[in-house]
């Protein structure tokens, strides 16, 4: 069994409520971070964890925290990103769920760290029956002396409030969020100015990841250098993984990130393995911005050694041959699986999420969306298949904020790795409408050249 | 149906307000339409936005722009139970097509149509987060997951049991 550090408590019936929650040792970090440690110290912790935000992102939270700007006389705002709204992800959901008190705990140190009074869970709307379940902790908190007005007597006040969203993967985005925030449409801001310096109502804000901020519970329980230990080099700590697609057993795994992707997929500690007795074709492993990848590609990295399931080991060999840990979204596709189709929906996902500021990511993801549903249905070109490998790779790093990217890596991914599935549909526009292309060679061994 | 809040309605709005500082009381627009949508049938009429437009004292253009942004805020009238069916690449690939088409049928509608007696309107929207429990729907606050035809069949039969019972 590997450590478990966020999702260790899951289990305990009634550990949703307050009074299980603190019986099996919650809200400890917030007395032991306001009662014996200045602000600045549970940033040092947080910064010596090695923490990584676990939105999709990477960043270092800790760096994070320290860029926020400290102007006399201005509030500073912590906001909390559960827009949780990347195809395939669904980690953030499951925490607030069933362990709501944790979130709060992690607010509540957060909030102390960075001096914020207000702080704010901006949650997507569709999640509607989690906001009570959120009100309902913070009212338990604030009911136990854990919020309100000088906390643990220690002259320090914070509140937390819960906002929803109403609809719009964009929001996930940390601009675009306080833009919603605002009340108005979700359009990302042009940076510099960083949030850190001009963020909700022009105030310094700091926006972190539901998960990024429940890992700070257990960062300060057990000191930043201890957590640290956990995982190898860069990728520190506990990560959850949400799985799905054709998976025996897919939902929401803890995993310490020594694991091999091999393992977490078809051991029976993790995912069981491919439903139904099928094979492994593809899968996209950190959520649909991110590269797909062949079965062969998946398990193995271009040098044939096992992919090892964290930051480093699933961008192992760049874009290439490899993709990305991302936000954790694990989906996995079997034999039977159209990547073209696949990859139309997910062309058709963006074009709906774009937000239509940018001309590139505007134009280009209906653009791409068209020619899909048409190579889909029988009725492609072959130069069908450069136009869009040329309408992707002129999105990319041409637009305000990143969903120009994530609408074109994937189908860069798609058509790297399986430009013959797509040549496939154009040269059998018939056959292609009553069958499959199947697993094909995708699974077969990586020939790995031996350099003298 | 005369759009203005009652006690109970206001005082969940004036809850929603307090909650940002005095000047930037706009940030209070978004959860105060999907009041006003819960409020007001269902949707969002222009009666319905400029009435919190007033309330939030902000013009009218501040609330459509964002209105027509979100895609939950529903701009036409729909039926009493909305049934919004994932169809993005986790859920196809767990056979939503499969619901869609089955609901299609069963209901004699297509994706963004309403029943003739008003009952269902079915939606296909973008991911709701609920990939590992594909195929699934949103049923009002609620989401309904591991869709098979049969529990698409009970739960047709639940939205009409209950319609009766409110009738």
């Amino acid at each position: 069994m590997g450590v478990k550090l966020l999702l260790e408590n899951a289990h305990i019936e009634g550990i949703r409520f307050y009074e299980t929650y603190r019986k099996h040792g919650g809200y400890r970090s917030v007395e032991k971070a306001i009662k014996t440690m200045s602000t600045d110290e549970v940033v040092e912790e947080v910064k010596k964890s090695g923490l990584r935000g676990r939105g999709g992102a990477g960043f270092p939270a800790g760096m994070k925290w320290s860029f926020i700007a400290k102007p006399e006389g201005v509030p500073r705002h912590l906001v909390c990103n559960a827009d949780e709204s990347e195809p395939g992800t669904f980690k953030d959901r499951y925490l607030m769920e069933f362990l709501p008190h944790l979130l709060i705990e992690g607010l509540i140190v957060s909030s102390f760290a960075l001096g914020s009074h207000d702080t704010y869970i901006y949650i997507r709307g569709e999640y509607a029956w989690i906001v009570d379940i959120l009100e309902q902790a913070i009212t338990e908190a604030k009911n136990n002396g854990w919020l309100g007005k000088n906390i643990l007597g220690s002259g320090f006040d914070c509140e937390i409030h819960v906002q929803r969203g109403a609809g719009a993967y964009i929001c996930g985005e940390e601009t675009a969020l306080i833009e919603s925030l605002e009340g108005k449409r979700g359009n990302p801001r042009i940076k510099p100015p960083f949030p850190a310096v001009k963020g909700l109502w022009g105030r310094p804000t700091v926006v972190n990841n539901v998960e990024t901020l429940a890992a700070v519970v257990p960062i300060i329980n057990m000191g930043g250098e201890e957590y640290a230990k956990i995982g190898v080099g860069r990728s520190t700590g506990t990560k959850l993984i949400s799985a799905c697609g054709n998976l025996r057993k897919p939902g929401v795994y803890e995993i310490d990130m020594t694991i091999s992707v091999e393992d977490f997929i078809y051991s029976d500690e993790y995912c069981g393995g491919i439903a139904n007795g099928k094979k492994l074709k593809a899968c996209i492993p950190g959520g649909s911005s991110v590269p797909i990848l062949p079965a062969n590609l998946l398990l193995n990295t271009a040098k044939g050694e096992k992919r090892i399931m964290n930051y480093e080991g699933l961008s192992d060999g760049g874009f290439a041959t490899g993709s990305m840990l991302g936000s954790g979204g694990f989906i996995v596709l079997d034999e039977d699986q159209c990547v073209v189709k696949n990859t139309l929906t997910l062309a058709r996902f963006y074009r709906h999420e774009s937000c239509g500021q940018c001309s590139p990511c505007r134009e280009g993801t209906g653009w791409m969306e068209k020619i899909l549903h048409n190579i889909e249905h029988g009725k492609g070109k072959m130069s069908d298949i450069d136009l869009l490998w040329d309408i992707q790779s002129k999105i990319e790093g041409n637009t305000i904020c990143p969903l120009g990217d994530a609408a074109a890596w994937p189908i860069a991914a798609a058509i790297r790795h399986f430009r013959d599935e797509f040549e496939w549909h154009v040269l059998n526009p018939e056959e292609s409408q009553k069958r499959n292309y199947g697993l094909a060679h995708y699974a077969d061994k990586i020939h790995v050249p031996v350099t003298a | 149906m005369s759009i203005k809040f009652n006690d109970t309605q206001m005082a969940e709005f004036k809850r929603l307000v307090d909650r940002y500082p005095q000047e930037y009381q706009k940030s209070a627009l978004i959860p105060a339409l999907h009041l006003a949508q819960e409020s007001f049938g269902g949707w969002l009429s222009s009666e319905t936005m400029d009435y919190v437009a007033e309330l939030l004292s902000i013009k009218p253009i501040e609330v459509y722009e964002v209105a027509t942004f979100y895609s939950m805020f529903n701009l036409k009238p729909v039926g009493k139970y909305l049934f919004e069916v994932c169809h993005t690449g986790p859920c196809m690939v767990s056979g939503s097509d499969n619901i869609v088409q089955y609901i299609q049928e069963k209901l004699s509608i297509k994706p963004g149509e309403t029943t003739a007696d008003g009952l269902f309107t079915l939606k296909t929207v973008e991911c709701l987060g609920a990939c590992g429990y594909a195929p699934m729907m949103q049923l009002g606050k609620h989401y309904r997951e591991h869709l098979t035809k049969e529990k698409v069949d009970a739960i047709v039969e639940e939205c009409r049991k209950n319609a009766a019972i409110n009738n």
